[in-house]
């Protein structure tokens, strides 16, 4: 990962205000110009996992926030202090104390919801997004700003999540958030809640992104 | 779940519970390197040899160091430190004994460290309560599973470069589709034999 070209900042540098003009840009990078998720490809594996129901996609949105608003504020933290060659150990040690807290959170007061996200909780800590902040903005940019990265990416990724679940659920099942919403003759395909639903659901979702962003016109078709 | 011979774990890891295709997991890598055959087969071995290997040692020190001392709670910072050492540990050992090998494998080990499929096997193996060779069979299985569906993945991308794909689906969002398509394929291996 290269972190030679600093994300530029020049209103950070800036007396006065943390972050300067700079928040809501952030904020409108990571929620949809810059969407991890359908934008940028990143974290796709708990994206496909855990979208079976909708309850189970904001848990995991929620997560999501929480990890990355926590990362990247002590990642931005300590960022003048963590010698260069240690950074991504460093990174990845804030990034797993937090997934702990949260798994433990859930453990504690959400035990069945913890059954159903099984291992995805765990794999935050591999999960890109995370790391991607860590090592890309967070490096560079100052504490409060930088929470507003980790907060933004999290929207980001929860939204995308919470409609892929949206969708599986309400094919797969013809409920939302357990309750039926689908009329009495509507047949749910069980497949949209199985795995290739999954991989369908989003491959269409990504399209639909570049359809709507007009990314993909001129590019070969061969970039990932 | 126990009473599983880690035969019939490593059959199912293979086909009927997909980690790729039935778990998500190692999406990431598998984007990025699912394009050319040869790459899908280095990266695939490669991560055979270490999902086996960190399965059998987060084994180990789980269940005769964390748990003994009531320390279950770091198992995620513990597997994952685990994971990153032993990649660069082998890394510098094949860089050291076998150059060949080094380059043939080398580029695609630093990858690994990342790939949530490796952390999700040994994950998946506290979850499941399994034994010690059950978990190397599911390892073992799970490496298989993930590089047969990199490698057939990687077939198909390899033929669609020439096919005339809607614009706005070139690129990743086909990938997904077909991978789709693929693990329905999977699907049909499902009678075989079940693991949770």
């Amino acid at each position: 990962m290269a972190t030679n070209e600093p994300i530029a900042c020049t209103t950070c540098a800036l007396p006065g205000g943390p972050c300067g003009g700079k928040g809501i840009a952030t904020l409108k990078d990571g929620v949809w110009a810059q969407n991890p998720i359908s934008i940028q490809i990143l974290g796709i594996c708990s994206a496909l996992a855990v979208t079976n129901r909708l309850e189970n996609s904001l848990v995991m949105g929620v997560a999501l926030i929480f990890v990355c608003v926590g990362s990247n504020l002590f990642v931005s933290l300590l960022r003048n202090v963590t010698p260069r060659r240690i950074r991504m150990i460093a990174e990845v040690a804030i990034i797993a104390t937090f997934v702990i807290v949260f798994d433990q959170i859930l453990k504690a007061y959400y035990w069945e919801m913890s059954k159903q996200l099984g291992p995805y909780v765990g794999l935050i800590i591999t999960n890109c997004i995370v790391m991607g902040r860590a090592e890309a903005f967070a490096l560079q940019n100052r504490p409060v700003v930088s929470i507003v990265d980790g907060v933004a990416n999290g929207i980001g990724y929860a939204i995308v999540l919470a409609l892929i679940g949206f969708f599986r659920e309400l094919v797969g099942a013809g409920t939302v958030f357990g309750h039926v919403v689908m009329p009495e003759w509507y047949v749910p395909n069980q497949l949209a809640i199985l795995a290739p639903g999954a991989f369908v659901a989003l491959g269409f979702l990504i399209a639909l992104f570049n359809a709507l962003s007009g990314a993909n016109e001129e590019d070969e078709g061969t970039q990932p | 779940m126990s009473e599983l011979s880690p035969f019939v774990i490593l059959i199912a890891a293979i086909f009927t519970n997909n980690i790729l295709l039935a778990n998500f997991l190692g999406m990431c890598s598998f984007l990025a390197v699912s394009k050319q055959i040869e790459t899908a087969a280095g990266l695939g071995a490669a991560v055979i040899f270490v999902m086996t290997a960190t399965t059998a040692i987060n084994y180990g020190i789980y269940h005769h160091v964390l748990v003994p001392f009531g320390l279950t709670y770091l198992s995620f910072i513990v597997f994952i430190a685990v994971i990153a050492a032993f990649v660069q540990f082998v890394e510098m050992f094949v860089e050291r004994f076998s150059l060949g090998l080094y380059h043939a494998l080398g580029i695609f080990l630093p990858l690994i460290t990342v790939n949530c499929a490796i952390l999700g096997v040994s994950l998946f193996m506290i979850i499941r309560e399994y034994t010690f060779w059950q978990s190397i069979a599911f390892g073992f299985g799970g490496g298989i599973g993930w590089t047969l569906a990199i490698v057939l993945i990687a077939g198909l991308r390899q033929k669609m470069r020439y096919s005339d794909v809607p614009v706005p689906f070139r690129g990743v969002a086909i990938a997904m589709i077909i991978t789709g398509v693929m693990a329905m394929a999977f699907m049909g291996f499902a009678g075989m034999v079940r693991i949770q």
